[in-house]
């Protein structure tokens, strides 16, 4: 059995406005489910002085206003409320969105290097990439990013060499184990192997975002008629991508 | 309500206030002014709220006409504000006619000046904040930096019937070296303890790779234990990053939200408004403080900030 390199939390001070807790340095979806756990459970608490949570991969960022509340304070606090976490579990609501992709062509211009690297035909790729569930471990990199995980390792690929100058908004992109959609056109480095018809972030909307960390996402080949007919209805505001409860 | 026509833009002008607070989870970062004391004071001076929109204006100044009667202040750096052509001071309230003509010169001290308009800066709330993402894209004027040609907006920018000035001992002084305070961690653990002395008896200088995204340091090595990349986690501004090469990058307000390298210290918020005023080949010495000494600093800096209205001098 692989130990682990600890296996209770680590609280750790993040300058005078934010502590961070740690809960392993690995990225695991049980990992993971803990980050989600306490922010869900801390966001009821409604502690004083407590102004906003990061969730990432394996951590929770807690930024406070130090006027309000003192860190030790907190970090007494929050633990408490993660040792009922342990001994009982707590029911979250994860959310569940379907998000419609054009897999290949022009809409996926590395799907054919992907299938080639893995020795595997396109369509197998896309039958791989697309039936799992993928947790949003954090989002990142440019407002909106989700960074999800993890992939089969039959279709894990390397990022590239060179990263494009120009990745259009929507495109899918697989970087190692991580999938991820860039919601704007940006510069970057993932082997692009589909394109979504929905706007992923919107910052005249409330939330801005499409995804939140902890939500479960699950991609849905279509054809490029239906990306048409999605992007249409999408921008209508009729489109949801959610599942019904 | 148009107050200013711009003829030139300068090198990087934006439209900034406190910043958007509330979203690092989506990763949109806080942005907002660099230099927040300078922000506030700008505001103050014409009776302003602190959280009022100003012009960010870096190193080399834009041209700005005005198309009313109104009153404005400059504040942060000095970078030699002249109207129709003869200095002005800064650090006080300035009242400007309908075709006047607001340029800058040479940067006596600082990085960023801080120009104020009576009533504040009118541009649409993006997710509660006028403050200019350029990144993102959004903020500000169509979130972008002025062009020529833009009309900055105001609300109500008649101008009072008071004069006000900083009291002397108030106005900072940018001398190009900053003595800055954190607090070590989150991840100093990965850096040996002669990494961390290092970083600690060092100056380090500011490379060209500086804006308002962090700042990249040239400066003696600090060491790793073994690893030089975490998993991914959350970013504040302030916060120093140890990449492989050892040589330091401060995260400022618009950096990405998450980061892969391990944060060796953070520094404290007065002092990260301090920096907002750092420019390329300034030196930088860090210093550790304990969390309760921030935490004094930081209620002195609130106070200082809530009651600047106050400690004002009436012309």
């Amino acid at each position: 059995m692989k130990s682990e390199p600890y296996t209770s939390a680590r609280y750790l001070p993040f300058g005078d406005h934010a502590l961070l807790i740690e809960f392993a340095d690995k990225i695991s979806l049980e990992v993971n489910s803990k980050v989600i756990a306490l922010n869900e459970a801390l966001l009821k608490a409604e502690i004083q002085g407590v102004e906003e949570f990061v969730p990432t991969y394996r951590s929770l960022l807690i930024r406070y206003n130090p006027l309000k509340a003192s860190y030790e304070q907190l970090v007494f606090h929050i633990k408490d409320i993660e040792k009922t976490l342990k001994e009982s579990t707590i029911e979250v609501e994860i959310r569940k969105i379907t998000i419609p992709v054009v897999y290949g062509g022009e809409y996926g211009p590395d799907l054919t290097y992907v299938a080639k690297f893995h020795g595997l035909s396109e369509e197998q790729v896309v039958k791989l990439h697309s039936k799992r569930e993928y947790r949003v471990y954090m989002i990142g990199f440019v407002a909106g990013f989700p960074y999800l995980g993890e992939v089969p390792d039959e279709v894990a690929t390397p990022r590239l060499e060179t990263p494009r100058l120009k990745v259009l908004a929507g495109s899918v992109g697989i970087a190692e184990k991580q999938t991820g959609i860039y919601p704007c056109e940006a510069p970057g480095g993932w082997r692009i192997i589909g394109r979504t018809p929905l706007k992923l972030f919107n910052p005249l909307q409330q939330p801005p975002a499409l995804l939140k960390p902890g939500d479960n996402v699950k991609f849905k080949p279509i054809s490029e008629k239906e990306f048409k007919t999605i992007e249409e209805t999408a921008l209508k505001g009729v489109y949801s991508p959610f599942s019904e409860a | 309500m148009k107050v200013f026509h711009v003829l030139k833009p300068g090198l990087f002008t934006t439209v900034q206030d406190l910043g958007r607070y509330g979203y690092l989870k989506y990763g949109i970062p806080i942005s907002g002014s660099m230099d927040t004391f300078s922000l506030v004071a700008a505001n103050v001076l014409v009776a302003n709220n602190s959280n009022d929109a100003c012009l960010e204006i870096t190193l080399f100044g834009p041209e700005l006409q005005a198309l009313t009667r109104t009153q404005i202040a400059i504040t942060g750096g000095n970078i030699s504000p002249k109207i129709n052509g003869q200095n002005v001071p800064t650090w006080q309230t300035l009242e400007v006619q309908e075709g006047d003509v607001i340029t800058f010169g040479k940067v006596e001290n600082g990085c960023r000046a801080y120009l104020s308009i009576r009533g504040g800066i009118n541009t649409p709330l993006v997710l509660g904040s006028r403050a200019t993402y350029v990144r993102g894209g959004f903020g500000g004027i169509n979130g972008r930096q002025l062009k020529t040609g833009d009309i900055i907006e105001g609300f109500d920018t008649s101008p009072l019937k008071v004069e006000y000035s900083m009291p002397e001992d108030l106005v900072p002084q940018f001398t190009g070296q900053f003595k800055v305070h954190v607090i070590l961690g989150p991840q100093a653990d990965m850096l040996t303890e002669g990494g961390i002395n290092t970083f600690f008896s060092s100056p380090y200088k500011v490379t060209l790779e500086a804006d308002r995204m962090g700042y990249r340091l040239e400066g003696a090595i600090i060491e790793h234990k073994a690893k030089a990349d975490i998993i991914s986690d959350a970013l504040l501004p302030g916060a120093i990053q140890v990449p492989k090469n050892g040589k330091p990058i401060i995260i400022m307000r618009d950096a990405q939200t998450t980061g892969g390298y391990p944060k060796i210290a953070v520094t404290i918020i007065p002092d990260v408004s301090l920096l907002g005023q750092a420019k390329p080949n300034d030196i930088i010495e860090f210093s550790k403080i304990t969390m309760s000494q921030a935490r004094e600093k930081l209620f002195e800096y609130n106070k200082l900030l809530n009651n600047l209205s106050r400690m004002l001098l009436k012309k």
